[in-house]
């Protein structure tokens, strides 16, 4: 009898989970639901290419109509609203019951909500209409506040800077990236907006937001205050995991898995992307990615642990995330916050620098790294983070390749 | 076999297809991809289409039966 493999939510972690599923052996039918109505696309481009109109929307499409890909039903335009795990089914938003014989929550994240009164003017930043909305406010001209210096926010501001508008950026930390880059690396990432002529006022909180769209107030914690036309904010993101409340499962911030991904208390359930809660062993606890590759390769291991039940293989990945801000290549490989050394390899002056950060931990191996405008490096970094390197091998495999010149090529 | 492409354009350098399958594709000093070989046998499909569903741009593709 031939089963039938339900994934929910279409999004990257969703579709890729429903292609490698397709492509890696399940027999069955791969059915994904997800609620919005748009066919699948993917989020990076959201705040760089597709933000500045360098790229269409067609840009963005995950399902290519491979081979894999005709396998893949979609129904799209519906919530799933409830997991009823004993009887092996979900009821949709319209009533509908869908049953399973493998469900995957792959639902993913929304944008933290605005906390501020102001609504017109102001967005946030997660799906394409999202993204098409603020575009066409920048496209209008004026100041823009983004608020949250983290990822996102950064390459809004250079986005928003690359098309002509004045732009600062508010954050109540000092040092926004010292979260990720910890305190002495992170003034490097934090510098970048200033090297770009885009004003900061990091260690500011934002009180209030006044006004509607053009003619919007950003009163901060010390007082004063900054005109915009249009307000960004980018202060995190949320797992979707509301929906899953009245199932049982246990929710913490995501929905929690064991370290095949498999969802805590059943056996025929998995999470994959930035919904999951998983044990990582290098962490030593239950951690919850918010980046592209972590959903990517969490859909690959919940595919490979379904096709292959009898043989599991636990998830963990070698953390990595990179950001495009202004016209810098940002790579970062491992949880560089959790080390406790570091050196820097290349040339950090200039206005685009082609260097890299590698980072220790106490053991004295390779434990995370930053790279800037240097991906042969980063590919490196990856490489021996994988193979768990000494750190004083790492920096001397770093050294040579930093003798190698580009030729200039791009 | 499957043929390997590669859009040397849209790369980005992000190196995700590195990460999957190291014995096809690499990244030169330029940051660009570059690809080690141009036809896999069918037994190394399903891998080397999982490296190349990877990659962010979906600059990588797997052709051919
Ligand atoms: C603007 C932006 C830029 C980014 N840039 C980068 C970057 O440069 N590098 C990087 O590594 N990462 C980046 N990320 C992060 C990356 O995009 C996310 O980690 C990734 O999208 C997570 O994928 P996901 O499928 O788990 O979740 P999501 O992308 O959040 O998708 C979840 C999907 O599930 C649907 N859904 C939710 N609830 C339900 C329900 N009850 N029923 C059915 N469907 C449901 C949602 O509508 C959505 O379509 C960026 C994110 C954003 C927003």
């Amino acid at each position: 009898m031939s089963r039938t493999a339900v994934v929910v939510g279409s999004s990257v972690a969703g579709v890729r989970t429903a292609q490698a599923l397709a492509a890696g052996g399940f027999d069955g039918r791969v059915l994904v639901i997800g609620a919005e109505r748009t066919e699948p696309y993917d989020k990076p481009p959201l705040s760089k290419h597709f933000l500045t109109g360098v790229w269409d929307a067609s840009r963005l499409a995950l399902l290519n109509g491979g081979r894999a890909d005709e396998r893949v039903e979609l129904r799209l335009g519906v919530a799933a609203e409830h997991l009823d795990v004993a009887g092996k089914q979900l009821r949709l938003a319209d009533g509908t019951r869908v049953p399973y014989d493998v469900c995957v929550i792959a639902t993913g994240a929304s944008a933290r909500p605005s906390p501020w009164a102001a609504r017109d003017g102001i967005h946030v930043l997660r799906t394409v209409q999202d993204s098409a909305a603020l575009r066409r406010d920048l496209l209008r001209g004026g100041e823009v506040v983004v608020v949250g210096g983290g990822f996102v926010g950064a390459e809004v501001a250079a986005a928003a800077s690359g098309l002509g508008c004045p732009v600062t950026v508010v954050d109540p930390l000092v040092d926004p990236m010292a979260r990720v880059l910890g305190p002495r690396v992170g003034p490097l990432l934090t510098g970048i907006h200033e090297r770009h002529g885009v004003r900061t006022r990091f260690g500011t909180g934002v009180v209030a937001i006044e006004g509607t769209s053009g003619g919007l107030r950003v009163i901060l914690d010390d007082g004063s205050v900054l005109a915009a036309s249009t307000v960004v904010v980018g202060i995190g993101a949320v797992p979707n995991d509301g929906w899953l409340r009245s199932s049982g499962l246990d929710i913490a911030d995501g929905v929690i898995c064991d370290e095949y991904c498999r969802v805590q208390g059943t056996r025929d359930v998995f999470a994959a992307g930035d919904v999951a809660r998983w044990p990582h062993p290098r962490h030593g606890e239950h951690v919850r990615g918010e980046h592209w590759t972590n959903a990517v390769e969490q859909a690959a291991c919940v595919a490979r642990n379904i096709v292959h039940q009898g043989d599991p293989v636990p998830y963990r990945p070698v953390e990595y995330v990179w950001s495009d801000q202004y016209d810098w290549k940002i790579q970062i490989a491992g949880s560089p916050a959790l080390m406790s050394g570091h050196h820097v390899i290349g040339d950090l002056t200039g206005d685009r620098p082609r260097a890299a950060v590698a980072y220790t931990d106490t053991t004295g191996r390779l434990g995370a790294a930053l790279t800037l405008n240097w991906p042969r490096a980063l590919v490196a970094c990856r490489r021996l983070l994988a193979a768990a390197a000494e750190f004083t091998q790492a920096i001397t495999e770093l050294d040579l390749l930093a003798d190698a010149r580009p030729t200039g090529r791009r | 076999m499957p043929i390997l492409r590669a859009d040397h354009g849209a790369c980005q350098g992000y190196a995700n297809c590195v990460a999957g399958a190291s014995d096809v594709y690499d990244i030169d000093d330029d940051g660009v991809v570059v690809l080690l070989k141009e036809r896999v046998p069918e037994e190394e499909r399903q891998r080397v289409e999982e490296a190349a569903r990877s990659c962010p741009v979906s600059a990588l593709t797997v052709e051919g039966g």
